[in-house]
Parts: C-alpha cells; sequence; structure tokens
C-alpha cells in the first residue's frame, strides 16, 4: 500500500507575501517527483508544506488518500532529509538515526535490526557510535538518508539533499539515490534547483516559478515540448536559443524572420509542416525561436534530413567541453551557441556554415510566452 | 536578536493546544510583572507623600500626584553634610562619563584595529595580556591606584575618575571592537593599501566610517558601565566630586533625620534615568553588547 | 633626503607596532604592575601606611583568622551558588518560552532584560524599600489579612544574604535569558524540523536536542554570572551594607572596608589577591578556549 499526494488549490502568503498561488498536484503512489526551480519560486515552501512543517494558507493536501491539513508532521507517515542534512550534533549516529523511533515508543529489539538493515544498505556501519561533527559531507549525507529511511515511511521528502557536496559525491549520491528509490518503490517528493538533478532523477518533473507549476509532465516531454519560454529556458545546459522575430509567409509557407544584422539581409527560417499546420497567426506576428544548442551544427556533419536550414556566421567564442564543443555566434542582437563535435570546431573569427535541424524547433509566442 | 524564519510547525488544534498556550502566556507575563513591579513601586513611591506613604500599601497608586519629593532629590535632598540634591552630582557623572566614553571607545578602535589588521608579530599575545585586565576584580588595583592618583595630584577629583575608566575601560573596548574587526574582510585594507592610503589613512577614511554599529554598541556599553560604576567613584571622590551613584547611595544611607522613601525613590530613578533612557532608546544594540560581550563580565 | 624618506618608511612599517604600544603600557603598569604591587604589600607588614618590610605570610595568617572573613567567604558560596542556580534556571525557562512564537516577544524582552540597564546602586535602593520589614511586602501581606506574616530578611542576620540574591536575580536572569535565547536562535531551524518529522513535541525536543546543543552558551552564561557574583559590591552596599553587622559581607566589600575604612592594607591585599586567584582560576581557562576558537 504506497501512498500517493494530492494537491489541491494551496496557497501560501507570508506577512502579505503571496509565495504559493494555487497549486493543484497529483503525485500517484510510488512515483519520483522533482519541484524544480529558481530560487524564490516556492518550492521549499511547497514541500515544507507537505511535510507539515509549515502551515497551510488555504487550500487541501492528501497523502494517501487522507486530508492532512491539520495533521502534525510525525502522524503523516514521511520522512525528510534536509539540505543542511540537520543532524544532532549532540547524539551519536546510532541515535540520530533511532531518534524516530524512539520517539514512537518501537521496542528496542525491532530498532537495532532497523539500524543493522539500514547501515548495512548505506555503508555507515563502520560509524555508528560517531558523532556527527567527526563525519564528512558524504558521511553525514548517508546518516541523514539512514534516519529517513529507517522508519520505512510512505513518503520521503528531499530537500536539496545534495546541494552541499561537492561534484564528484553528488553525481554518486544521485546515482544512490535513484537506486534506493527503484529498490524501496516508495513515493518520493525532491526539491532542487539543478535541472540535471530533476531530468535524471524524475518520473515526473513539476517547474515551478513565482509561486506556480509552470508545468507537469515527464523528463522528456519536458525537454522536447516545453509548454512556455520559462520552462524551456530553465531545462537544458546550456539553456535554448531564443531567437526573436516575426512570421512572414512569403510563398504561402511560414517562415520565421530574423533580421541579420550588420546591414546584412534577413534570416528566413523555413518552418516544418507539423508545426506549420497548426499556426493560424497572422503575418508580422511577434515570436520566439526557440532552438536547442545540438540541434545546430556543422552543415553535412550529421546525415541529411528533412527541414534543415543552413546559414553562415562568424563564429565569437569557441568552448570546448570535452565531449562536445560549443560555438558562440551572433545572429542580430542575440547569442546563440551551437553544440558541434569537437572536430568541427573553428578559430574565432572565421566564418562558419551552420546547419539548423528545423524539425526540433520550437516556436512561442512572444507577448505571452506559450508555446505555439 | 534573529527572530526564528519558520511560521510553524503544524500541530494538533484542541483543548490541550489552547491551554498550553494558555499556560505559555501567564508565565511569560507573571515574569513580566516580577520584572515590572519594582520600577513601578519606585515610580508610584516617589509621587506619594510621606503620610500616603506610611498609612498606605506598597502596590498602591498615588492619589494625588506629588512631585515634590523630586524637587528634593533634584535639588534639596541631603548628601552628607550637603543639602543642595543630586544635581551636582548627576553633573559629575556628566563629567565623568563622557570623556572616558569617548578616549575608552577611540582608543579601543584604533587598537584594535591595529591589532587585527596590522597583524604584526606577539599581536595575540599583547591582546590577550590587555584582555586579562577587563577580568580582574578591581578590588586588587584600588590600593595602587588610590596612591596613584594622589602622586598624580588627582586624588578624590573627577578628572582622576576620567583617567581611571579610561584605563580599565580600554580592555573592553579593545575586546569589542577587536571582535568586530575579526569579521571585517582583510581586502578592503589591503585594497585601501594599494591605493596609497596609509595606517590612518585607511583608519579614519574607511574602516572607522564602517564600524558605525560596532561605535554604536561600544559606547553605549561604556557609557552603561561608567555611569553606574560605584567601586571607583566610592573609592577615588570624596564629598564634592562623588558621582551620582556614590550620591545616591548617601542620600538613601543617611543616619540622620526621618526616612524619607519618596525622596529616596525619585533620587533612585533620577540616577538610572539616564542608563534606562539610552536602553529604551538603542535596546537592540544594548542587546548586542551583551551579547557580543559574552566573552566578558 | 632619501635617509629621511627611508626613516618615515620604518616608521610607517613599525606605526601598528608604535600605536598599540601604549595600550601595551598602560596594560603592564595599570593591570600587573598593581597586582604585583598589592601581591607584594600581602607579604608585608603594611597597616595604615604601606611598609615595605616583607612578612612572609602574617598578612593571610591574620585574614584566615578573621571570623568576618569566614563570614564574607560563606557569603560568597551561598550567594553564588543560589544566584547562578537560579538566574540560569529562570534565564532558560524564559528563554525556550519565548522561542514559542510569541508576537510580542520584542516588548517581553524588552521588559525582561531592562534591570540590567540600571546601576546595582538603584537595585539595591529600590529593593531595600521593598523589603522593608515596617512598610514593605511585610506590611503588604499583612494588609491582605495575614496579620502575623513576617518577612525580615532583610534585617536577619541568618536571612539577609537571601535578599541580596534576590534583588541579584532580579537584576540579572534577564541577562541569562538573552543568552540562551540568542544560542536557541543558532540552532538551525532545519534541525528542529527534522525532530518534528521524528516525532519529537516541544519537551523532547528541548531536551533531547536543543539544550544539549547549547554547552557552549551555558557553559559561557555561568562563568560570566560568576564573575558578576564574585564582584558583588555595589548591591550589598545598597541593599544592605553589608550588616546587619557584618551578616551580607562578601569579599569584595570585606577588601574595600578593611582598605579605606580599618586602613589595614596588609590584610586588605591579602584578601584582594584571594580574590584575583578565584577569578584566575575561573576565567583563565575559559578565556584560553574562547581565545582559541575566535583566533583567526
Amino acid at each position: 500500500m504506497v501512498s500517493g499526494i494530492k494537491l489541491e488549490n494551496v496557497h501560501k502568503s507570508f506577512g502579505g507575501n503571496e509565495v504559493i498561488k494555487g497549486i493543484d498536484l497529483e503525485i500517484e503512489p510510488g512515483e519520483f517527483v522533482v519541484l524544480v526551480g529558481p530560487s524564490g519560486c516556492g518550492k521549499s515552501t511547497l514541500l515544507n508544506m507537505i511535510a507539515g512543517l509549515e502551515t497551510l494558507g488555504s487550500g487541501h493536501i492528501h497523502i494517501g488518500g487522507n486530508i492532512v491539513d491539520d495533521i502534525p508532521p510525525r502522524d503523516r507517515d514521511i520522512a525528510m532529509v534536509f539540505q543542511s542534512y540537520a543532524l544532532y550534533p549532540t547524539k551519536t549516529v546510532r541515535e540520530n538515526i533511532t531518534f524516530g523511533m524512539q520517539t514512537r515508543r518501537i521496542p528496542k529489539d525491532l530498532q537495532k535490526s532497523a539500524v543493522e538493515e539500514f547501515s548495512t544498505l548505506l555503508q555507515i556501519h563502520a560509524y555508528l557510535d560517531r558523532k556527527p561533527g567527526q563525519l564528512s559531507g558524504g558521511q553525514r549525507q548517508r546518516v541523514a538518508m539512514g534516519r529517513a529511511l529507517v522508519r520505512k515511511p510512505e513518503v520521503f521528502l528531499f530537500d536539496e539533499p545534495l546541494s552541499n557536496l561537492d561534484a564528484k559525491l553528488r553525481i554518486e549520491m544521485r546515482t544512490e539515490i535513484k537506486k534506493l528509490h527503484q529498490r524501496l518503490g516508495k513515493t518520493i517528493v525532491y526539491v532542487t534547483h539543478d535541472q540535471i538533478e530533476a531530468m535524471t532523477l524524475a518520473s515526473r518533473i513539476a517547474v515551478m516559478d513565482n509561486g506556480h507549476v509552470r508545468q507537469f509532465a515527464d523528463p522528456t516531454t519536458i525537454y522536447e515540448h516545453p509548454v512556455d519560454l520559462f520552462v524551456a529556458g530553465f531545462m537544458g545546459s546550456p539553456p535554448m536559443n531564443m531567437l526573436p522575430g516575426c512570421l512572414r509567409r512569403p510563398d504561402g509557407r511560414p517562415v520565421v524572420e530574423a533580421p541579420a544584422g550588420g546591414g546584412a539581409d534577413a534570416l528566413h527560417f523555413p518552418l516544418p509542416d507539423r508545426l506549420a499546420a497548426r499556426l493560424d497567426q497572422p503575418d508580422g506576428h511577434q515570436v520566439v525561436l526557440g532552438l536547442r544548442p545540438e540541434t545546430i551544427f556543422r552543415a553535412g556533419s550529421e546525415l541529411p534530413g528533412e527541414d534543415r536550414f543552413t546559414l553562415n556566421r562568424p563564429v565569437s567564442v569557441v568552448e570546448p567541453t570535452g565531449p562536445d564543443t560549443m560555438i558562440v555566434f551572433e545572429i542580430g542582437e542575440t547569442e546563440l551557441i551551437a553544440r558541434v563535435r569537437p572536430e568541427d570546431a573553428a578559430e574565432p573569427g572565421t566564418p562558419f556554415e551552420f546547419e539548423v535541424d528545423m524539425a526540433k524547433a520550437k516556436l512561442f509566442d512572444a507577448k505571452t510566452g506559450l508555446h505555439l | 536578536m534573529k527572530e526564528r524564519r519558520i511560521s510553524g510547525i503544524v500541530q494538533r488544534r484542541g483543548p490541550r493546544h489552547v491551554l498550553m498556550r494558555g499556560l505559555l502566556f501567564a508565565i511569560l507575563l507573571l515574569f513580566c510583572a516580577y520584572y515590572l513591579v519594582p520600577l513601578v513601586v519606585m515610580i508610584s513611591t516617589s509621587l506619594k507623600s510621606l503620610a500616603e506613604i506610611r498609612e498606605g500599601s506598597l502596590l498602591s497608586l498615588p492619589q494625588t500626584l506629588d512631585f515634590s519629593a523630586w524637587t528634593k532629590a533634584w535639588s534639596a535632598a541631603c548628601v552628607g553634610v550637603r543639602c543642595d540634591g543630586l544635581a551636582p552630582y548627576v553633573w559629575n557623572s556628566v563629567l565623568m562619563t563622557v570623556p572616558a566614553v569617548a578616549i575608552s571607545t577611540f582608543l579601543g578602535a584604533l587598537n584594535g584595529y591595529a591589532l587585527t589588521k596590522w597583524r604584526f608579530p606577539g599581536a595575540d599575545w599583547i591582546f590577550a595580556l590587555v584582555l586579562f585586565g577587563a577580568f580582574i576584580p578591581f578590588q586588587v588595583v584600588l590600593l595602587p591606584m588610590a596612591r596613584t592618583l594622589g602622586f598624580l595630584g588627582l586624588a578624590g577629583t573627577v578628572p582622576g575618575l576620567i583617567l581611571v575608566h579610561s584605563v580599565y575601560g580600554l580592555a573592553f573596548t579593545t575586546l569589542f571592537f577587536r571582535n568586530f574587526f575579526i569579521g571585517v574582510s582583510n581586502g578592503i585594507v589591503q585594497a585601501a593599501m594599494v591605493d596609497g592610503a596609509g595606517f590612518f589613512g585607511i583608519f579614519f577614511r574607511v574602516v572607522l566610517p564602517m564600524s558605525i554599529p560596532a561605535i554604536v554598541v561600544t559606547v553605549i556599553w561604556q557609557f552603561t558601565q561608567i555611569w553606574n560604576d560605584f567601586l571607583f567613584g566610592v573609592a577615588f571622590t570624596i564629598g564634592d566630586s562623588n558621582p551620582v551613584t556614590v550620591a545616591l547611595n548617601n542620600v538613601v544611607n543617611t543616619s540622620t533625620g526621618v526616612k524619607q522613601y519618596n525622596v529616596d525613590m525619585a533620587a533612585a530613578i533620577i540616577a538610572g534615568l539616564p542608563t534606562l533612557a539610552v536602553y529604551v532608546i538603542a535596546g537592540a544594540y544594548f542587546v548586542r553588547g551583551l551579547s557580543a560581550g559574552a566573552i566578558k563580565g | 633626503m632619501q635617509s629621511g624618506s627611508r626613516l618615515s618608511a620604518r616608521l610607517e612599517r613599525r606605526l601598528p607596532q608604535l600605536v598599540v604600544s601604549p595600550l601595551f603600557a598602560v596594560s603592564l603598569f595599570f593591570v600587573y604592575g598593581f597586582i604585583l604591587w598589592t601581591a607584594y604589600i600581602s607579604f608585608t607588614k603594611s597597616g595604615v601606611m604601606p611598609n615595605y618590610t616583607f612578612d612572609g605570610l602574617a598578612q593571610y595568617q591574620r585574614l584566615w583568622n578573621t571570623p568576618r572573613w569566614y563570614v564574607a567567604i560563606r557569603n560568597l558560596f551561598v550567594f553564588t551558588a543560589l544566584f547562578i542556580s537560579i538566574s540560569l534556571a529562570i534565564g532558560i525557562l524564559l528563554a525556550v518560552l519565548l522561542d514559542q512564537r510569541v508576537r510580542i516577544e520584542g516588548v517581553i524582552r524588552t521588559i525582561y532584560l531592562y534591570p540590567m540597564a540600571l546601576s546595582f546602586i538603584v537595585t539595591g535602593t529600590v529593593w531595600k524599600w521593598i523589603l522593608n520589614p515596617g512598610l514593605g511586602i511585610e506590611r503588604l501581606v499583612r494588609q491582605a489579612g495575614f496579620e502575623n506574616f513576617t518577612f525580615d530578611w532583610l534585617v536577619n542576620p541568618d536571612y539577609a544574604i537571601y535578599t541580596v540574591v534576590m534583588a541579584a536575580v532580579w537584576q540579572s536572569s534577564g541577562y541569562a535569558m538573552a543568552l540562551f535565547l540568542a544560542g536557541l536562535r543558532s540552532v538551525d531551524d532545519e534541525v528542529l524540523k527534522a525532530a518534528a518529522i521524528d516525532g519529537a513535541g516541544p519537551w523532547r525536543t528541548y531536551t533531547g536536542i536543543v539544550l544539549p546543543m547549547l554547552r557552549p552558551v551555558f557553559l559561557s552564561t555561568v562563568i560570566i554570572l560568576a564573575h558578576l557574583a564574585i564582584k558583588s559590591f555595589d548591591l550589598v552596599i545598597a541593599l544592605t551594607g553589608g550588616g546587619p553587622g557584618y551578616a551580607t559581607d562578601m569579599p569584595a566589600t570585606f577588601m574595600y572596608a578593611f582598605a579605606f575604612q580599618r586602613s589595614e592594607l596588609g590584610v586588605a591585599a591579602a584578601s584582594a589577591t584571594m580574590m584575583l586567584m578565584t577569578v584566575v582560576a575561573i576565567i583563565v581557562p575559559y578565556l584560553y578556549s574562547e581565545l582559541r576558537k575566535t583566533a583567526g
């Protein structure tokens, strides 16, 4: 019996400042949902409200089918891992892990076996009798996980648990958390500002901004079909190129016209049929053309396909990352990034033939920001 | 003082919760009364006539406001053999406190700056040596200090007290400013050095302007300490040069004549008013002084 | 010309030391020099006037043969123990209660702490009036109907020291509250959240997790209060004048009386030295650990 979570029209204000502006979210039992967004978007507040660590402004929260609006955290059958780990500094690792069971008066032998089980799983049995102050960041992280796991709750809440770790350890722990989820099959709500963490971990991602959920979908949908400019710009690294332009139909087929700058002729990006068929906006409508860096490459370096568009621009900056090289170039006032193979790179200042896979292009309304 | 950021963990509502909250406020208010009653008693007694004090109760409020005890305390109460009230002694305290606060604060800032931002070999040792002076029981310096003041011709004078308070305040103020400057980035000093400023240039034009909060805390702390001092005042001054705390004690403990409780209370308020006013106006800084000086008594 | 600028450059380099040296000199003379002088006097024949003839431990023998000194020592212990434990208890209680999201916290805090801004002489004057057997609390209770109630601790040699404790606690317990509240506020919010998730109620959260984390605050508060207690002089003078008789004498008042009223400099110096040793025994280890922590 795994619990799902349902949020119904949840609001929250702090001293007249509304931070959660009406959120509806339905999380299926056993799902791994990541709340992601820039700092201040309300994701941590939302998580705290699910935990009962923050009172509800208005609306309802259901966990496992029950309304928990007025239920204190201890009775919600949840566990939580915090950003600072929040271990009890005066207690040993073992006491940290068993504290939640002690307050619930679980028999000593059950406590003991639970500690055995999870300390082996998390490889922390070697320092069960140490104090948190004597542990490294990664070890503390594991203890914090142990404290959450040991009570076997139905819902796990993670509040940016990896953000205090160094890059290498973060990737390691990320994999470990994913493994744990697969093994335990419990519902997880996970808050992060790191969109790579969101993409790699989530079964579904809720992208939040300014107290709203902008999009709630699986990672592929979020990446491939962002509903608006905010989601498109937030997910992906380097971020999606956003080229402002206007809609034209020179020979009946819609194109996006973007000024090239420097006295050159304007560029006309042809739109693929699938997109063209949907458009009913008039000529001259202001739009933003969204092009992911990996859909721009050196002309001829990929197998030919439909809806390709080539353009010639000088290279401004070259940024090798190892597996790929980023080439920065300009169209009009806008800087764009192309992700090319290292062997396709060129010297700054030299002209470069770019090929754009227009089949993967996104089109947004410049005014509303919504996907067209 | 920092406030908690979390607005509240969800708790079960119900009679138990209401009862606990009620109990909480009852205890908090009880202690408010505990701390406030002496102040109220002091004020109300000072406004009663002697007859009303003898007949009425400690806690009853004055029936008519009688300010004669105040005028008497200010200008006619007998301190020893002199009967012109506390006024001259308040003036002594002002004359003593203002220069002593200014000198000890300024030198404390200068020394704290030199010890933290221009770390030279032995700076930590010097600081530890000086710091110890903030904690000694002053009884141990009373006798030699009395002799030194006599040698300097300052015995029994207000300037003598200024010297004593400046000297023994210096350890506190150096500690305050050292703790403050440790939190100031060395980069600021280094940047000013690159710009060609010297030791004093950096101190007056860069460091002092950014130490306003520390200066306020130190001034308030030193003012409270020096104004409230009794030991140095009673040991090193006689009669006319007494600070107000000593004069108050003399008024209260005079053994001649009828006990005038209303005058005693009015005198106590007059002696306590300056520091109380500073506390009410700048309470936040006062509390910062208290906890910043947690490493001191 | 060149040697002149070289000189000023060297001066500039030495400037920090030059600036600090008066502080150093003042400290050497007025603190360490004076301590040495007092300590030396305590080993001499000094009476009304300093007499630099070495006399071994004679003054200390006289000191420890003075019954009044024993009263002072006993009072110091009674006073310090009660003052510290009651102030701590009140301070912790009030700090924990104020930490429960009390809306008017700022006002209450101001009220709890204002006695700290008053001079001990003012505090002593007020409490002397409140505890006055004729017109104070005693009469208040009698007026309430308890005709036989007596409360004469202020003038009762066996109990007068407790009135000093009462006034001192009134003045300083708010300080203990402020130190503990600052300590409570330095505890990470996430630890409190973790405790709530772990199912700990307020009692368990504070006794099991938060208060044990405040061990350093506990220690420094005890030291600060102990230091206040050992130095307490003003309050005794204002409240009881050391009396009745010398029933409420403390080392600080003892030293003052022997130095300035009875003019027994040798005994006074010996008692001051004893006080210094006590403070050193408490303060130096504390300062050492504090300085090691903040050195940086």
